[in-house]
């Protein structure tokens, strides 16, 4: 009991430590200065899916340790739309931001984005890329660092042809970033589909779904299922005893989730435009400074927070958020090292980059991944020419 | 579509229903016995799971995991009964379900400071893991066959206790006339710190059971618990048969539901239309099901209608 106790009482330390630094960084003062802003970010810091919101913030507010011309508002959005939008109100009248970040959720960033970018606001978008947001619905103030949705799972779907697989099952939770993801899957995916599931959303027991994975005949399974839900169907499809290759998009295989799934996750493969083994100078400083500053590896979400991060203040080193022109421009220019390699923006204000193909691997006790293919080289996204900005 | 697959997604439908069974057993009881809207079972559920995980990791076996979170359940239900739940049982509901609910938010910000954001891991044990081969063809998961074959023992426990034993007939006593049998000499206070007890014991080993094949994360309580009051709804509230009938009844239309819809539209549409309207339907079926019994029997299949 004492071990356990120690161990608690050490991550309680760790955690004070890491509230003061955050507040350090929060009680930044703000001074009517040209390259200065304030930025607001809302995240999921509470409940089921914070470990995404906590990772974003983190690689954010380590990307901009000693710079002292960003003041940044962290707020909670629970994971709930309605929390979002009401953060976003306040940030925008009360805090009077020049730009807002840090939504993880297709569904959240859906409620607050338009808003907040018709309000002449810049919002830089460190993980949902909703399509709607990137086709007709884009936005000259509307930046996405991460991906477009569909991306990774395009890879997939790309990487399932070069394997050789002609009849794959496909399954996504019933939501819009589900139905991205098959069509995502489909687009590049040229084989047949053994069978095509949408489950609820939440959903934790995949037990009717394996079954009939088991009675399609199918040579390969496709799935995305970000959070909690890709360790209960990645640990019952283990138990299960079938025997096909599994390939899924990041999310089900990102640094915080992979230990709780543990040995049922060896050997898939998995897309993502980051992997923490990119030998580029700007990632492998990342990779060290985060887990010097939290003593744990950082995941794609943290490496999107901190991309995020680098791109404001490369923004910012020769421009003035009070100047939106020339501060778009700066923006669209993307001048930072990403942790990514190369990375540019397309018309549409969203990423054009490579999406690696990762295995999961164990290092030691921590179960991680590491790159065995290139995906797609320069990804740009399928909706570029609906959008007219 | 074989009968094989058929039959092994009656497995499956069963096994939740019984694994939801273990969650509403300790909500009718506390609802049946004391009249209290416990909103915070699901936290007990999730307090098992963490327990499971925490002592899993630390002595390696998942078996003390199992024991762990049945004690953890327990001695939070204690906890919680004689410190908060005991001054609620005289107010009325809606008060019980603000206190109740205020608990949800505390223990998931507790689990979340002691263990960390991510999720815990917790595996099956060793000689659970793997299949077993059924008559027909079926290859069915070992451990989810363990937690069938742990649930109809329990239930089978529960139904003796309540009818057999001494305690039990102070437990249907007190459902039934609290004032008499506290006049009678009864220590009832005692007995709700015991039912209570019990009722959170049950749903810490549910969490613990369930949590080794799913995801041990806060707030995976709340979920289980919007379907366990469904199940205790179209039960009869306080009735434990009630609680495994209408449990099992969920899991199957559920389960089945979710498997039989999808194909049942593939009949007469194209695939992708059929996909999405057999899903969106799929999840409704489970509150189609308790409208319906409501409709036929507003108290619940073994509800007491007098009440």
């Amino acid at each position: 009991m004492t071990v356990l106790n120690m161990f608690w009482e050490e991550q309680k330390v760790k955690k004070l430590i890491s509230m003061f630094a955050l507040s350090a960084v929060i009680a930044l003062p703000v001074f009517a200065d040209d390259h200065k802003a304030k930025v607001g970010m809302i995240t999921t810091l509470s409940g089921g899916g914070s470990g995404l919101g906590i990772d974003v913030r983190d690689g954010f507010l380590l990307a901009l340790k000693g710079n002292n011309d960003i003041e940044v508002v962290i707020e909670d959005d629970q994971r709930k739309p309605d929390i979002a939008v009401q953060l976003a109100d306040k940030m925008i009248q009360s805090e009077k931001v020049d730009i807002l970040t840090g939504i993880i959720w297709s569904n959240l960033a859906m409620a607050v984005v338009p808003a907040a970018v018709n309000q002449g606001k810049i919002y830089l978008s460190p993980n949902a890329g909703p399509s709607a947001l990137a086709g007709a619905g884009c936005h000259k103030n509307y930046f996405n660092v991460a991906w477009q949705n569909d991306n990774l799972h395009e890879a997939a779907g790309g990487y399932a042809n070069s394997e050789g697989y002609k009849n794959s099952f496909i399954m996504a939770p019933n939501y819009p970033a589900g139905k991205d993801a098959l069509t995502g899957y489909k687009r590049f995916y040229e084989g047949e589909l053994a069978g095509e599931i949408y489950t609820k959303l939440g959903q934790k027991d995949y037990a009717a779904e394996i079954a009939q994975i088991r009675a399609s005949g199918a040579d390969s399974v496709f799935f995305f299922l970000p959070g909690g839900m890709g360790i209960g169907f990645m640990k019952q499809f283990a138990q299960s005893g079938i025997d096909l290759p599994v390939v899924g998009p990041a999310f089900s295989f990102d640094q915080g989730i992979l230990q709780a799934v543990g040995a049922a996750a060896m050997g898939v493969k998995n897309t993502s435009q980051w992997s923490k083994d990119l030998n580029n100078d700007a990632n492998v400083k990342f990779v060290a400074d985060f887990q010097a500053e939290y003593g744990r590896l950082p995941s794609l979400y943290a490496s999107q927070g901190y991309d995020t991060a680098n791109l404001l203040a490369s923004a910012l080193k020769t421009t003035s958020v009070n100047d939106q022109d020339a501060f778009r421009k700066a923006l669209k220019k993307a001048d930072f090292a990403s942790t990514r390699g190369s990375f540019s923006f397309d018309t549409n204000n969203h990423p054009i980059q490579d999406i690696y193909v990762r295995e999961v691997i164990k290092e030691g006790d921590i179960f991680t991944n590491k790159i065995v293919a290139t995906g797609l080289k320069d990804r740009s996204n399928a909706y570029v020419s609906e959008c007219k900005m | 579509m074989s009968i094989s697959l058929f039959l092994e997604q009656v497995l499956n439908g069963l096994q939740f229903g019984v694994m939801l069974f273990l969650m509403s057993a300790g909500l009718t009881l506390v609802f049946g016995v004391m009249g209290l809207i416990n909103l915070a079972h699901g936290s007990l559920y999730m307090i098992g799971a963490f327990a499971a995980a925490a002592i899993a990791s630390w002595t390696g076996s998942f078996w003390l995991g199992l024991v762990a979170s049945l004690m953890a359940a327990a001695i939070a239900g204690v906890i919680v009964e004689i410190v908060i739940i005991r001054r609620l049982y005289k107010r009325d509901h809606l008060d019980q379900v603000l206190a109740t609910f205020a608990l949800i938010l505390l223990f998931s910000e507790a689990m979340r400071w002691i263990f960390g954001a991510f999720p815990l891991f917790l595996d099956v044990p060793e000689i659970l893991s793997g299949t077993l081969s059924l008559p027909l063809g079926i290859e069915y998961s070992k451990y989810r066959m363990m937690i069938i074959v742990v649930g109809i023992l329990i239930a089978v426990g529960l139904f003796s206790l309540i009818s057999k034993t001494r305690l039990g007939v102070r437990i249907r006593a007190g459902e039934s006339d609290r004032e008499m049998i506290a006049a009678l000499g009864v220590d009832i206070s005692k007995l709700y710190t015991l039912v209570f007890a019990l009722g959170a014991a049950l749903a810490g080993l549910a969490g613990a059971m369930v949590g080794a094949i799913q995801s041990v994360e806060v707030g995976m309580g709340e979920p289980v618990l919007i379907l366990a009051f469904v199940v205790i709804v179209i039960g009869g509230i306080g009735s434990i048969k009630g609680a495994l009938v209408g449990a099992i009844l969920v899991g199957l239309t559920d389960t089945l539901g979710r498997f039989l819809l999808p194909s049942f539209f593939k009949i007469f549409l194209n695939p992708s239309s059929a996909t999405d309207i057999g899903s969106a339907l799929s999840s409704m079926m489970i509150y189609i099901l308790m409208a319906a019994v409501l409709i036929w029997k507003p108290s619940g299949l073994f509800g007491n209608n007098s009440k």
